[in-house]
């Protein structure tokens, strides 16, 4: 018997359990991952994923529990001793100091003497040599706040290949990452792996998973469901193991019955302060019972159009909704006049733009519509009451948990945010629907019931215009597909005409002319 | 009539004077603020020391040990705003009003109780308080043209806590961009998280920081009370030059060096107050004495409205450090 059987696991945890007050995030987890290999642990938010590899990391002490590192019994009170045992982590949200370069970055907290120039020598010369073993070239003199996010990672990996970390646990890394950017992640963990490290990968995306992993753990409510191969199982069953119940990962929809134009928008431009064009020109135009998908890059214009049609950007061009045109600057180009001709957005970033985190579920609700009649009280007030129960009826039929409307935005989990934002959009009945990013950072089963509500509402006879990097979503959903690329349409396919591939080179800036 | 009256010798050179002590606790606010720690109670810090300084200089004769227990005197408040900032999470601005209306109250009291002369100290003389140090060679090159008066006049018989603020900004540079302490320091004003994940100390680098702040204020409150041509404390002797000092600081962008030229800036129009009839022989015209006194203020306020250019103080400055899940 001379099989991975006697090769000790690079990483064992035993009967680890944590609990914050009266939450078990974590409960009796035991797991073993085995060295040269990418470990994948998938589960929905809150599932205690991110608490269990921050006690590995020394950030929590567990309540109970063991954890061995290469066979041996070791134990992590903080941070430097786990880096002291080869563990590295890069964490969905960087810890980078962002008005250093990336040679200070690295060197934080591992400087080999109180003097700096030294280290940083040092680190120049062992940055050199890490870029040319895993292909991971940075600029080391250049500002983290100067360079892209993908890059930002990169520097997050580097500084754990620097403490000499053999075991690398990223959490959510793709959540910040374009596609591109993601590909080249993962092929630099392949690259890792080539090279002996260890990798634990934390996500809650499926395709991550089947695509990049060895093995895979699945988490529920803080207990490990199962770990499986991944060439033994399918996304099917792993949905299922993450919620607990069978889940429809494809979108059931009737062909689409088209009505009439809603929104048409014609030669639409746009600058930033710079005066950098972001739009140029663009031409598109949703009619009513039908989902326009534009797909693209993140970063190619598509975050201006929503802003332009949301009211909170100026442009130049023509945009008419419902026959009649609509005000591009001025007075009557803000949300509120959107809202009026029948314009509703569920933005991308609904922690910044869709709600306002440090306010009530009801307040959230009714903010945007609060000069409402059937908010008011006496004609003059506001009746905190209506807006209350308002929110508690959208709260049920949006299935917010909890369903509590007194608890504050950052309260909620990622999915019933957006179910907040969701909610309050489309009860207003709009005759046209802008969705940005609708299921980004948002749980598997959350992500169902969204894509449900978008179907419906089209169903209605209602226009929606969706904008997602994630072709999947975009292919799952849309009637029409528009690409767009720096800042233009490169052109519209039809959903059973196209494939993931058309539409990339498209995203690329590649027409067939050109190919 | 000539617009360089104004900046004749005996102008700039008390002009370095009237800096020192607004150096020092800019300086003293940079360490703090570039850990992360906030701390508008500078001018509490600066006036419990100045008190304590003059009234242990005045008790035992000894200026030297009157500085040290003016520094032990604000080390004591820094630790207040440190534990109540960085232990327990407090807001910074509360704890830094709080120290300072018990330093306004506090040192008036104690020397009231003290010393019975309506809340100041007694006169000091002798070695009670630091005099003037002529540098080498100053009485030779004195009749020298042009290096004479310069050396002699201006850089020459200054009070030994002068030279050591002006040493304080190479050495503040220095300890921030050059050591290892600094580069932890800076970071864990900027991103305490990043600090926190390598495994180093945020409470142990702000306590430092903030350590260091008091020490810088004790200096300032020393120089204040017991160098001359001061001679003991003054009830409110400080006015509002802790609040300077953080104006300067904002000017100066949170960089030693620009900190220096800031004070000094500060300093002058504080030293040209003090002259109103070198500014009527310069302008031809007299202008009136309030209206130079507030000068130092007005600029304070004018910086404090972002006439300085835009200013981004760091990134964490304010907020206590909580890990996060």
């Amino acid at each position: 018997m001379t099989t991975a059987a006697d090769v000790a696991p690079a990483i064992e945890l035993r009967g680890i359990s944590k609990a914050f007050g009266a939450v078990q995030a974590n409960k009796d987890i035991s797991i073993r991952v085995m060295p040269g290999t990418i470990h994948g642990i998938i589960g929905e938010n809150g599932a205690g994923k991110s608490t269990l590899m921050s006690i590995l990391y020394g950030f929590y002490k567990a309540d109970a529990g063991e954890i061995f590192i290469s066979g041996r019994k070791t134990s992590i009170p903080d941070s430097q001793a786990a880096i002291a045992a080869g563990i590295g982590m890069v964490f969905q949200h960087f810890k980078l100091v962002e008005n250093f370069t990336v040679l200070e970055n690295i060197i934080l907290g591992a400087e080999d003497s109180g003097l700096l120039s030294p280290s940083l020598r040092r680190a120049r010369r062992e940055l050199a040599a890490l870029a040319d073993e895993y292909g991971l070239q940075v600029e080391p003199d250049a500002l983290i706040e100067d360079i892209g996010v993908g890059m930002q990672q990169r520097v997050e990996i580097l500084k754990a290949l620097y403490r000499k970390a053999d075991i690398l646990i990223l959490d959510e890394p793709t959540g910040v990452l374009t596609p591109a950017e993601a590909d080249q992640l993962f092929r630099i963990l392949e690259r890792l792996k080539a090279e002996g490290k260890t990798i634990i990968l934390i996500t809650h995306k499926l395709r991550e998973i089947m695509g990049a992993t060895d093995t895979v753990s699945v988490m529920r409510r803080g207990e490990m469901t199962a770990t499986v191969k991944t060439s033994n199982t399918s996304p099917a069953e792993l949905a299922e193991l993450m919620v607990g119940r069978k889940v429809l990962l494809q979108v059931e929809k009737q062909p689409r019955k088209p009505g009439a134009r809603i929104l048409d928008i014609s030669n639409l431009t746009v600058h930033d302060e710079k005066n950098v064009p972001r739009l140029k020109g663009i031409n598109l135009h949703v009619n009513a019972g039908e989902i326009l998908g534009i797909a693209g890059v993140a970063g190619n214009g598509q975050s201006e159009l929503l802003e332009v049609l949301g009211g909170y950007a100026q442009a130049s061009g023509q945009i008419t909704m419902n026959g009649q045109s609509l005000d591009l600057t001025g007075a009557k180009s803000d949300g509120q006049s959107r809202r009026t001709r029948g314009i509703a957005h569920v933005p991308e970033d609904r922690q910044r733009e869709g709600l306002i985190m440090d306010y009530q579920a009801w307040e959230n609700i009714a903010f945007g519509y609060h000069r409402d009649h059937a908010y008011r009280k006496a004609g003059l007030f506001m009746d905190h009451g209506a807006m209350r129960r308002d929110t508690t009826e959208k709260m049920a039929r949006f299935d917010v948990r909890p369903p509590d409307p007194r608890l504050a935005a950052k309260s909620f989990s990622g999915g019933n945010q957006q179910k907040i934002v969701l909610a309050r959009e489309i009860e207003r009945n709009p005759d046209l629907l802008l969705i940005g990013q609708p299921t980004r950072g948002v749980d598997i089963g959350a992500i169902e019931f969204i894509h449900q509500q978008i179907i419906a509402l089209r169903d209605q006879g209602k226009a929606i215009l969706l904008v997602s990097v994630e072709l999947e979503e975009i292919l799952a959903l849309s009637d029409r597909i528009a690409v767009m690329f720096d800042g233009q349409i490169m052109g519209e396919r039809l959903p059973e005409n196209t494939d993931e591939k058309e539409l990339g080179l498209l995203m690329a800036g590649i027409t067939e002319e050109a190919a | 009539m000539s617009i360089f009256l104004l900046f004749q010798i005996e102008v700039l050179d008390s002009a370095l004077r009237l800096a020192t002590p607004l150096l020092l606790a800019c300086l003293a606010g940079l360490f703090s603020e570039r850990a992360g720690i906030f701390d508008i109670g500078l001018e509490g810090k600066i006036l419990m020391s100045a008190f304590v300084s003059a009234a242990i200089a005045s008790v035992t004769g000894d200026v030297w040990l009157g500085m040290l227990a003016g520094i032990c005197a604000s080390l004591v408040l820094s630790l207040i705003h440190g534990v109540a900032s960085i232990t327990f999470r407090g807001d910074q601005l509360i704890s830094g009003v709080a120290i300072n209306f018990l330093a306004a109250g506090l040192s008036v009291v104690i020397a009231q109780s003290w010393f019975r002369e309506g809340g100041r100290t007694p006169q000091l003389s002798g070695d009670a308080r630091f005099s003037g140090i002529d540098l080498p060679f100053a009485n030779t090159l004195a009749d020298t043209p042009l290096i004479g008066p310069v050396y002699h006049g201006l850089i020459s018989g200054h009070t030994i806590l002068v030279y050591v603020a002006l040493l304080t900004v190479p050495l503040s540079w220095w300890i921030l961009f050059r050591t290892r302490f600094g580069l932890r320091l800076r970071a864990v004003g900027e991103n305490p998280a990043s600090v926190d994940t390598a495994g180093i100390s945020v409470v142990g680098l702000r306590f430092a920081a903030v350590m260091i702040c008091g020490i810088l204020c004790g200096l300032a409150g020393a120089q204040m009370a017991t160098a001359e041509p001061a001679a003991g404390f003054v009830k409110d002797m400080t006015a509002g030059r802790g609040f300077i000092a953080l104006a300067a600081l904002i000017f100066a962008k949170w960089r030693p060096w620009h900190a220096l030229y800031a004070c000094l800036l500060f300093g002058y129009l504080q030293a040209i107050a003090l002259r109103p009839d070198l500014i009527e022989a310069a302008l031809g015209f007299s202008v009136q004495t309030q209206l130079l006194d507030v000068l130092p203020y007005i600029l304070t306020v004018v910086i404090l409205a972002g006439f300085g250019g835009k200013a981004i103080p760091p990134r964490a400055g304010g907020e206590p450090y909580v890990k996060e899940r």
